[in-house]
């Protein structure tokens, strides 16, 4: 082991090119890009082509968009990456509930590769066998790591497979009858935003249950909020405090005797792999976030997947197709009694597949337990760190460990100093790094959430640490550093003030112009 | 011999057995067992996971992967005409260079500052289709354009506070479940005919199912049974004058040379980017957009991300952030607008970077390219004896129906025969139209020569003769 080194912050700057929005570098006349010429005998034999369009079809006026040569359009965007901190350059530890865990490089080959990238999805399966094993055995893996009894791969995040979720609770209980008078869902408040947003788009009434002083939801609470009209429960656990909830065997035990579905939202299951299960806990649905506990990359924010899996009893009403094995060959099945019909388009987002099957491979199943062993060793070493800085806590739960994550707190911080967590996440940018406040609504007050994966060294935790050590210092020393942060960063403090304003927003460079720079 | 040290696991880092002691030691806990001591026995997993042994060096892993994906055959290997809404465009290298880029690949949530980049490349994706689609307000993408018609269905409802959604019937078959299921059990749908003829809609069946309790009239343009409606404003208006909206999805490549549908009263504008830079990738390269006009009663609909341009402390610096944050579940959970999430935001970084490369004269080129490739093949197709080639009689774009009635050969049949000569026939569409039964459904656009399609035709009159 080499000599422990004294962690410090990082005197970072990060890339500042000032760089124009596009359409500020359009010169008349530049290409980016040239067409394939059409042959001399395709355009002897139908002309022009666009003299086929009716009159009022055609588009005279080109669309507005800039002229600009190839290696400028590389050169902006390449800069434009340069502005931007992904989980690669940064200390990805302040996005908790995420799970910004190492996406292996090697993966990028395998999606990139024509065989994954020119795949059409139509094409005849036996020219996709590959494809469909890959899914086939995926879903055989996520069964064994959930203890559930089918898979589909096709929603297209966590939010999408908990539309799913919600979507095949209805269909479950319309099929007998029930659907109309089962007309509630019953989540937490410290579960994700959508299992309350995705199941109200299926028109559920949503019953929220809040924290008691462990930051559990309450056995009793539950029993209150069941009846005749409960549907289902949707739920995280450990929740987004990285408490797990012991009692959750009573919350489905409750529920399965109202009559209602249960269903287990496991975007974010990296401490419990090979741990604790779906089936363990009796639930009828779950699902697994590919680009979070799998190692998919997050994209910005996707193309993603919610991989969802159910009970036997449920199979039948799984989106549409699954992949099944004959003996001899894989193919795809249409043919489930009870289908909600479709979530995504074709089969799902097919990279992330990829990438979450290499990743189990790689792991294997002491590897993946070992995964969620070390996430939770960190996250319990971050805990320990971050209870000793001055204005910083860790409410619920005193004295207990947690398990991939924990939701924090700068109220006596804010108190103290007036300094609140949106200003330490901007100045946590000085440094190279991100800090992301938390859900809303706050139950927590100035509340963070650092969820560290297993993907950090000792030395890395430690430096981020430092980080937040650093501001807090400042903030007891000098608040007003911390409150104009970042100066190191891309831009200054932003003004926010247009962004909620109609006569102001602008959502493209076309109505900055009209509202902004007055284009006639 | 020594018994072999277990390695640690690249990925891995802190299970090197000196640093788990020195963390384990500052927690102040024996062991990790310790750490789970909130789970009870009864929850615990007492077995060992059933899952094939680790693949640990990246050598053999790579081997073991690529093997299974060399039983795939792909589309750059075969000559393909699929299409049906995943469509074979030329990717230019510099989509691929940029959305490869570790910054953009391994970025998720971050501020407006150490995340600028992500933000203005969103903002300018969104301002490129606002060009395309001449249109002020452009969503971050959403999953897909199943999803940017579902929801788009769903804004009709709230804006227009009417329950019943009218769909062209001749709308994508996979795009239809989806969108049925996202509406069940709150918005009602339902169909409206096609003229047997020409495939556009059937004007008469319009205005006898639109009534006070229509939100709107959803229809393809170009249709997914590629021909273009040239009806539009009229089903507009019919919309209108009923108090209801007009929602039209729109393949944005084909807008280089056919007017986009704000031009004929479409109130909101979805569809797909997948075609703009994004690889098909089995399904996978999708990405949905929704667009209005900029007012606030449209605007405040969105569930969306909608990232906004403004200004900061320094004089002419861009800042960005998010429009109306607060209209979000992620701001007001379920009271906010559906839902978000994490959707496809590196496919629209791609489809701007691809529209950047492109300009106005490079989609132009490329539309009327497309158009005079599909044009050849339908008509050299139609010179096979039994085939029909379109089977609607209105001008196409990219896509068309080829029947195959008169050959009386099934799809199925034909398309297993031109496999074996490498090619890969269009979608079949017997499953999904009954009236379209031994028809398919073939797409041509830049990538395809003259030879291919000259292929394509030896092949069928092989095949049918």
């Amino acid at each position: 082991m080499g000599k422990e080194k004294e962690p410090k912050v990082r005197n970072f700057h990060q890339a500042k090119w000032d760089e124009p929005v596009i359409f500020e570098l359009d010169t008349d006349g530049e290409r980016g890009i040239l067409i394939p010429e059409v042959e001399k005998e395709i355009e002897e034999c139908v002309g022009d082509g666009v003299s086929a369009l009716p009159e009022n079809m055609r588009r005279e006026k080109p669309p507005a968009l800039p002229e600009v040569g190839q290696m400028r359009v590389l050169k902006h965007y390449l800069r434009l990456s340069q502005h931007c901190l992904g989980a690669d350059l940064n200390v990805d530890l302040g996005q908790g509930t995420c799970t910004m865990k190492y996406s292996p490089k090697v993966h990028e080959e395998f999606v990139r590769s024509p065989k994954s990238a020119e795949l059409h999805p139509s094409q005849d399966e036996s020219t996709v066998q590959g494809a469909l094993e890959i899914i086939y055995k995926l879903d055989t893996f996520l069964r064994e790591i959930s203890g559930m009894d089918s898979f589909s791969l096709q929603p297209g995040g966590g939010s999408h497979a908990i539309l799913a979720m919600a979507s095949i609770i209805h269909a479950y209980h319309d099929l007998k009858g029930e659907a109309d008078q089962r007309d509630e869902i019953i989540t937490t408040i410290f579960s994700h935003p959508s299992d309350a947003a995705a199941a109200a788009v299926k028109g559920y009434k949503i019953i929220t249950l809040y924290q008691n002083e462990d930051g559990l939801p309450e056995v009793e609470a539950l029993k209150k909020a069941v009846s005749e009209r409960t549907a289902g429960l949707l739920i995280t656990n450990p929740e987004d405090t990285g408490i797990f909830n012991p009692r959750i065997e009573e919350f489905t035990k409750i529920v399965h005797e109202a009559g209602g579905l249960c269903g287990y939202d496991q975007a974010n299951a990296n401490g419990i792999l090979g741990i604790t299960r779906a089936r363990e806990a009796d639930f009828d649905l779950c699902f697994f976030n590919l680009h979070k506990t799998f190692s998919s990359p997050h994209g910005c924010g996707g193309p993603a997947t919610g991989a969802l899996g159910v009970t036997e009893e449920l199979k039948d009403f799984l989106p549409v197709p699954v992949v099944d094995h004959d003996g001899k060959k894989y193919f795809l099945n249409y043919n489930l009694a009870h289908t909600i019909g479709k979530v995504r388009s074709f089969h799902g987002v097919f990279p992330a597949f990829l990438r979450a099957y290499a990743w189990v491979r790689s792991l294997g199943p002491e590897g993946l337990k070992e995964a969620a062993h070390i996430a939770v060793l960190n996250n319990n070493y971050i805990l320990k760190k971050v209870k000793e800085l001055r204005g910083a806590s860790a409410p619920y739960a005193k004295g207990r460990h947690r398990i991939e994550q924990v939701r924090y707190s700068w109220e006596e911080l804010t108190k103290d100093t007036g300094v609140t967590t949106e200003d330490v996440t901007f100045r946590m940018a000085d440094f190279g790094f991100h800090l992301w406040s938390s859900h809303h609504p706050f139950v927590v007050p100035q509340p963070f959430t650092i969820e560290p994966t297993e993907s950090y060294s000792k030395e890395e935790i430690d430096e981020y640490l430092t980080g937040l050590r650093k501001i807090v210092e400042e903030a007891y020393e000098n608040p007003e550093k911390v409150k104009n942060a970042p100066y190191r960063s891309v831009v200054h403090k932003i003004d926010n003030s247009t962004l909620d304003d109609p006569k102001k927003w602008a959502i493209t460079w076309r109505a900055y112009l009209k509202k902004h720079k007055q284009r006639e | 011999m020594k018994k072999k040290e277990k390695p640690t696991h690249p990925y891995i880092p802190n299970s090197a057995p000196k640093i788990k002691a020195k963390m384990l030691e500052e927690i102040g806990v024996k062991n990790i067992e310790e750490l789970y001591a909130d789970i009870p026995a009864s929850l615990r997993y007492k077995g060992e996971l059933n899952l094939p042994e680790a693949i640990l060096s990246e050598s053999a892993l790579k081997r073991h992967v690529e093997g299974i994906l060399a039983k795939n055959r792909s589309c750059q290997e075969s000559i393909s005409f699929l299409g049906g809404g995943c469509w074979p465009h030329y990717v230019p290298a510099i989509c691929d260079e940029v959305n490869q880029r570790s910054e953009f690949l391994t970025a998720y949530a971050g501020e407006p500052y150490e995340d600028h980049g992500r933000f203005q490349a969103l903002f300018e994706y969104e301002s490129l289709m606002g060009e395309l689609l001449d249109l002020d307000v452009v969503n971050v993408p959403t999953y897909d354009w199943s999803q940017a018609a579902s929801t788009s269905i769903r804004m009709a409802g709230r804006i227009t506070g009417r329950r019943e959604m009218l769909i062209s019937d001749t709308i994508s078959p996979d795009r239809l479940l989806a969108i049925r299921n996202y509406c069940r059990p709150v918005v009602n749908i339902r169909m409206v005919g096609h003229d047997p003829e020409t495939g556009l809609i059937d004007l008469d069946d319009l205005r006898s199912k639109i009534s006070s309790s229509t939100s709107g009239i959803y229809f393809e343009n170009p249709s997914f049974l590629g021909f273009i409606e040239p009806q539009g404003k009229v089903i507009s208006d019919i919309a209108h004058e009923n108090g209801a909206l007009s929602v039209v999805g729109v393949d944005p490549i084909s807008l280089g040379v056919i007017v986009p549908p704000s031009h004929y009263g479409a109130d909101i504008v979805c569809g797909d980017i997948q075609g703009l830079g994004n690889h098909m990738s089995f399904g996978g390269g999708h990405g949905g957009f929704i667009a209005t006009r900029d007012e606030e009663k449209f605007v405040m609909e969105f569930p969306s991300r909608l990232f906004g341009i403004t200004k900061t402390a320094v004089e002419g610096e861009y800042g960005f952030g998010d429009v109306a944050y607060d209209r979000t579940s992620f701001g007001v959970r379920e009271e906010g607008k559906e839902f978000v999430g994490t959707h496809a935001a590196l496919c629209g970084i791609t489809a701007g970077v691809y529209l950047s490369l492109m300009g106005p004269k490079g989609l132009q080129e490329l539309g009327q390219s497309i158009m005079q490739r599909s044009q050849y093949a339908m008509k050299k197709l139609s010179e096979i004896k039994g085939v029909k080639a379109p089977l609607f009689t209105s001008p196409h774009f990219k896509e068309f129906v080829v029947s195959f009635k008169e050959a009386r050969k099934t799809v199925e049949k034909i398309n297993r025969f031109l496999l074996e000569r490498n090619i890969f026939g269009g979608v079949d569409l017997s499953p999904h139209f009954p009236e379209l039964e031994n028809c398919a459904l073939y797409c041509v656009t830049e990538i395809h020569t003259k030879e291919d399609i000259d292929q394509l035709v030896r092949a069928l009159k092989e095949c049918l003769g």
